[in-house]
């Protein structure tokens, strides 16, 4: 299984490589990539049915409990089918599609990738490597549908996907380490055997809560819907791919996977099905008053996500089978629709269901596809879409909790459902030719492959539909923990389930008539919803964003103010409060020294010092400073001097005259002082400065009493003529124990003076 | 005589740090070089105080002499403060002469 995920790997970036010749081909050898796929993984199902499960871990950084550790059960053994099948027909319909774009490449790498990643997903048994595999979905599926990135709408998009599933994301990694902490492993069947321990665990809601919110970003609930309509941006056929079976899928697959660990409690059955009640009625009830034909398909999908969700909240045997078949229901039928979607748009070069109309003789074999599709989404007999809404009202009906009022709107949702599919074959396919029909040649037949293929599904299983029960048998033997002979067929007798069938088909037909009969009623519920459904999700989001990057601008202004000295208050400010505190905590000290004024002379020195220091900081004159600060300078090498230090004072001396020198030499080229800060801010500037001299005073005290460096001064003047043959201690430390030091302090002196050469040598540049 | 000596580190100390929250670019300079004075002055305090008995080999009884390793190291810092001066000096120089002010605050502007 790494193996196939490898080629996945392998083969996206070698499609850079393809000579430009066989480009054309690229979206057929990855087709028949997937179909081979599709194969090997099929070979299993003889030991998937037996209920064998069929694993592969490779060491990746085991002391962390992480490993490469694959699984292939029911559930993943159907999730598999589903992603390289559709996947298969999609980029089928891609090689048609993309035609005539640029940076085809780019795309089908992406694609590629997005599909290897998906697959990883559901092999995952390491809940991490599928938070891995999880993330990647989401990343690719923002370049994807950012591929026309030149467009604004594309990538506001994108952003927006990015952005809430990336958030979700995050969730659930913290729901996973939660989970993890409890069990001590990431290992879904540990999980599942701890399940008892889990549930009962402190940390079980926290846990479920955050998990959900990845659930619901990735599979689009409500409030988090907002995402997928405008994902339309993408191609075509990543919009089939995305809402059929892949990425939105990954919620619901996740679900799944941890039914057997979470499932089954009171929170489990209350949070997830009321999130998908109100997500399934949101998305039937606003995809009838949409305009364009993706974005009815979207909220329809929406709609769908909210079905599965709900069912598997439900959380009984007959729910969670219903969302298996639902699965599948809606798979073929959303696959299908998006790729007759972008056919009638590159046919009649509009996606405006108002501008649409007779289609039924342009594109017979599209509409017979197309309503098939359509009467399946409707849940018409004999499709498979009539026994998937069939098992869902009889999981409804049975459901425990708050099965009527699941049952009544979900009625309703169903409704808007038969509507929303009439609605779309009439527009389309009957009326008057509006549009310019254009010539595709050849490729109309690679557009409608998928379509047909996925409509022939629809029926054959509708008819069939013991064919499909056999492959989810097994899954609903992982999720539901035993297992349990799945009957499926058409039409169960008249019992209350049927009338109900018959109530939702019969009132949409009814509301569509109405419609039909009367033009304006359409257009009028369309200014009706957008006047009281106002709250746009999607700018919602926006203005959030926009406010969180004022805040943070904001934010910054205050604390980058691009004030100098404001910058240095701050950092004195703070060394201040801080050694302030350090004399505050250590007040115990005390000295023995006491104040003396002799010797006189340097007492004396020190008062000069001082009175100078001081005429420096307040001296309106240039040339006075410089000789004030010359006078300081030349004065501490006096001390330097007294005090044993002849070679600090003749170094002091020779600086002290350069630099006043230097000063001296640039003061002419440069401007007056100017008083230019406020005697308030001067005021405030002298007090923070004596507050930062007197503790500084403190601390030198404190200094003066320590000796901390004597054992290492007493070794230099042992040895200094012993070893080093020099009797000037302090110059021996300098050029001889230390003279890699010394070096180091040439080196900054030579860049210094490089530096100064370049800057006085180079010109003013002009601007 | 180290009191005193401590209460002139800390009045150049804050000679230096008045200096440097100036605007003036010329202030701030000379802000830089009391500060490594005081630093230096601070550091070599900290050895404590032997008056008249440099460290020459032979010195006679060792714990009579001045320490040589904070000497050691305040000659470096003595010669590296130089070199920061002289550089901010020459940047200083070329700053003038390419926007001809000397506020601190117009450096905001140029920023940008």
């Amino acid at each position: 299984m790494l193996y196939i995920l490898l080629i996945y790997l392998g083969l996206s970036f070698a499609i850079f490589l393809i000579p430009e010749k066989f480009k054309k081909y690229t979206a057929f050898i990855i087709a028949i990539l997937q179909l081979s796929v599709f194969a090997y993984f099929f070979r299993f199902f003889p030991k998937i049915s037996n209920g064998e499960k069929i694993s592969l871990v490779k060491d990746w950084i085991p002391d962390l409990n992480l490993n490469f550790s694959f699984l292939l059960d029911g559930l993943s053994f159907l999730f598999v089918l589903l992603v390289t099948f559709i996947g298969f027909l999609v980029f089928l319909y891609a090689k048609a599609y993309m035609k005539g774009y640029s940076g085809t490449s780019r795309f089908y790498f992406y694609l590629t990738l997005f599909s290897g990643a998906m697959l990883g997903l559901v092999l995952s048994e390491n809940m991490i490597q599928l938070f891995v595999f999880w993330e990647l979905t989401s990343v690719l599926s923002f370049l994807l549908i950012s591929f026309f990135n030149e467009k604004i709408a594309s990538r506001k998009a994108a952003f927006q996907s990015l952005f809430v599933t990336g958030f979700g994301g995050l969730s659930l990694l913290a729901g996973l380490i939660l989970l993890g902490s409890i069990t001590d492993s990431y290992s879904i069947t540990d999980w599942i055997q701890n399940s008892a321990i889990i549930k009962t665990d402190s940390k079980y809601l926290p846990a479920l809560i955050l998990i959900l919110l990845g659930v619901f970003t990735k599979s689009a609930q409500f409030p988090f819907h907002f995402w997928l309509p405008g994902a339309m941006q993408a191609p075509t056929p990543v919009s089939s791919y995305l809402h059929s079976a892949t990425m939105v899928k990954a919620g619901i697959f996740l679900l799944f996977r941890l039914n057997p660990v979470l499932g089954g409690t009171t929170e489990w059955t209350y949070i997830i099905p009321v999130i998908g009640v109100i997500t399934m009625l949101t998305g039937s009830y606003l995809s009838i008053t949409q305009k364009d034909l993706k974005a009815v398909l979207a909220y329809t999908t929406i709609s769908a996500l909210g079905v599965l969700v709900l069912l598997i909240g439900i959380d009984t045997k007959i729910s969670i089978k219903a969302a298996f078949i639902f699965l599948f229901v809606h798979a073929f039928y959303k696959a299908a629709l998006f790729m007759l979607a972008g056919f009638i748009d590159k046919k009649t070069g509009t996606r405006d269901i108002d501008s649409l109309g007779g289609l039924i003789f342009v594109m017979p074999i599209g509409f017979i596809v197309g309503s098939v599709a359509l009467f399946s989404m409707a849940g018409i007999p004999p499709m498979l879409g009539f026994i998937g809404k069939e098992l869902i009202y009889e999981a409804k009906v049975q459901s425990p909790g708050m099965g009527f009022l699941v049952l009544i709107l979900g009625v309703a949702s169903n409704i808007f459902m038969v509507i929303i599919s009439l609605v779309l074959m009439s527009k389309a396919f009957f009326g008057q030719t509006k549009s310019n029909i254009k010539q595709l040649g050849l490729n109309e037949g690679l557009f409608l492959v998928g379509p047909i293929v996925l409509a022939m599904l629809s029926v054959g299983f509708g008819v069939f539909p013991d064919l499909l029960s056999n492959y989810i048998e097994p899954a609903l033997q992982i999720v539901t923990g035993d297992s349990m002979q799945i009957k499926l067929k058409i039409g169960h007798g008249f019992n209350e389930v049927f009338f109900l069938s018959l109530f939702t088909v019969l009132s949409g037909i009814i509301v569509f008539y109405l419609l039909n009969k009367y033009p304006n009623l359409l257009y009028n519920w369309r200014s009706f919803n957008s006047k009281v459904f106002s709250i746009d999700f999607a700018d919602l989001f926006s203005y959030g964003i926009a406010s969180f990057n004022r805040f943070s601008e904001n934010n910054t202004k205050l604390i980058q103010h691009g004030y100098h000295r404001y910058y240095i208050l701050t950092i004195i400010l703070f060394t201040t409060v801080l050694l302030w505190f350090q004399v505050y905590i250590t007040r115990g000290w005390q000295s023995d020294m006491e104040l003396t004024l002799r010797p006189l002379y340097i007492t004396g020195l020190i008062a000069i010092i001082i009175i100078s220091a001081l005429y420096c900081a307040f001296a309106k004159s240039r040339l006075a400073t410089i000789i004030a600060m010359g006078v300081t300078g030349y004065g501490i090498s006096f001390i330097y001097l007294y005090y044993s230090a002849v070679d600090l004072a003749i170094t002091q001396i020779i600086v002290e005259t350069l630099t006043v020198v230097l000063f001296v030499l640039v003061l002419q080229k440069l401007p007056k002082f100017a008083i230019l800060s406020r005697l308030r801010s001067r005021m405030r500037d002298a007090v923070i400065a004596l507050a930062f001299g007197s503790v500084m005073t403190i601390l030198a005290l404190k200094a003066i009493d320590l000796e901390f460096n004597r054992p290492i001064s007493d070794y230099y003047i042992e040895n200094s003529y012993l070893k080093a043959y020099g009797k000037n201690v302090v110059n021996v430390i300098l050029v001889d124990f230390r003279a890699l030091d010394t070096l180091g302090e040439v080196t900054v002196l030579t860049i210094a003076s490089l530096g100064v050469f370049v800057l006085l040598k180079s010109k003013k540049e002009k601007r | 005589m180290e009191i005193l000596l401590a209460i002139l580190t800390g009045l150049l100390f804050a000679v230096g740090v008045y200096l440097i929250l100036r605007r003036s670019i010329i202030k701030f300079i000379i802000g830089i070089i009391f500060l490594s004075n005081a630093t230096n002055l601070l550091v070599f305090l900290s050895a404590g105080l032997v008056s008249g008995k440099p460290v020459f080999v032979p010195g006679g009884e060792i714990a009579m002499q001045a320490d040589p390793l904070p000497q050691a190291l305040v000659l470096t810092a003595i010669v590296i403060g130089f070199g920061i001066v002289v550089f901010t000096i020459a940047l200083k120089y070329k700053f003038f002469k390419t926007t001809g002010t000397d506020d601190l605050d117009q450096l905001q502007q140029t920023d940008k």
